[in-house]
């Protein structure tokens, strides 16, 4: 008997699960077109899926041409399951927030604080209201509260 | 501009180096404004860590809010355009 070829779409499948997992926190998170919506990373996941069905098909209809009768459910059921905590994590964990009711809102005074910024100095929000930025006087004061990198 | 996390100084320092953000950087590392603005997301740090949810305030001279956005989904934040689009609330 011949020897069997390489499935290699079963191996790419797996490979592109991976890139399109990973691409997500390295490169499409930093652009608020790709991050908002994963599109990019939805489209890398139907690809590796089309990839591993070229591959299983290869591995059970043709079983005498190709490997990967072993390996095809093991890389699927990987792929799978990967996907799955993507999937979990941008739209369900992703949404898990809390209500904030308590939050200042619109036409609400906010309450001064004093923190200390990335110097270890000690900087109020009226001061970041009163201090001259640029010799002109600040109309204002975004505050951006963000996860952090812990 | 300033932007507050439960992020010690000196990991804002890195990160301002690293990529150049001449802002400021406020580190609330025991979340005690984050939690006064009710801004706490519980335990949603590694490690079970408090941190605060991810929100902008657009204040005016006064102090006053004329603009915030409280997003209903983390990956989801306010674009550029629409901070610039807020500053006309203060001219």
């Amino acid at each position: 008997m011949a020897k069997r070829r390489l499935n290699w779409p079963l191996w790419a499948g797996f490979l592109l699960t991976l890139v399109a997992f990973a691409s997500y926190i390295f490169v499409f998170v930093n652009f608020p077109i790709t991050r908002n919506f994963p599109w990019v990373n939805l489209l890398l996941f139907a690809g590796a899926a089309a990839l591993l069905i070229l591959g299983m098909r290869r591995a059970y209809k043709q079983p005498e041409r190709y490997r990967g009768k072993v390996a095809g459910p093991v890389l699927t059921l990987f792929s799978a399951m990967i996907c799955g905590l993507f999937i979990f994590q941008i739209f369900v964990l992703g949404r898990q927030l809390p209500v904030s009711a308590a939050a200042p809102h619109v036409g609400s005074k906010a309450a001064d604080f004093t923190l200390q910024d990335a110097n270890g100095k000690s900087v109020s929000l009226s001061d970041l209201l009163a201090s001259p930025l640029n010799g002109r006087q600040p109309r204002g004061v975004l505050l951006v509260f963000y996860r952090g990198y812990w | 501009m300033a932007a507050i996390s439960v992020d010690p100084p000196d990991v804002s320092r890195n990160l301002a180096t690293k990529r150049g953000y001449t802002y400021t950087i406020l580190s609330d590392p025991k979340a005690e404004v984050i939690r006064r603005y009710d801004l706490l997301h519980a335990g949603a740090g590694e490690g079970g860590q408090d941190i605060a949810r991810p929100a902008e305030f657009l204040l005016d001279s006064r102090g006053i809010v004329r603009w915030m956005n409280l997003t209903e989904d983390f990956w989801v934040r306010a674009t550029p355009e629409q901070l610039l689009e807020a500053t006309k609330q203060i001219e």
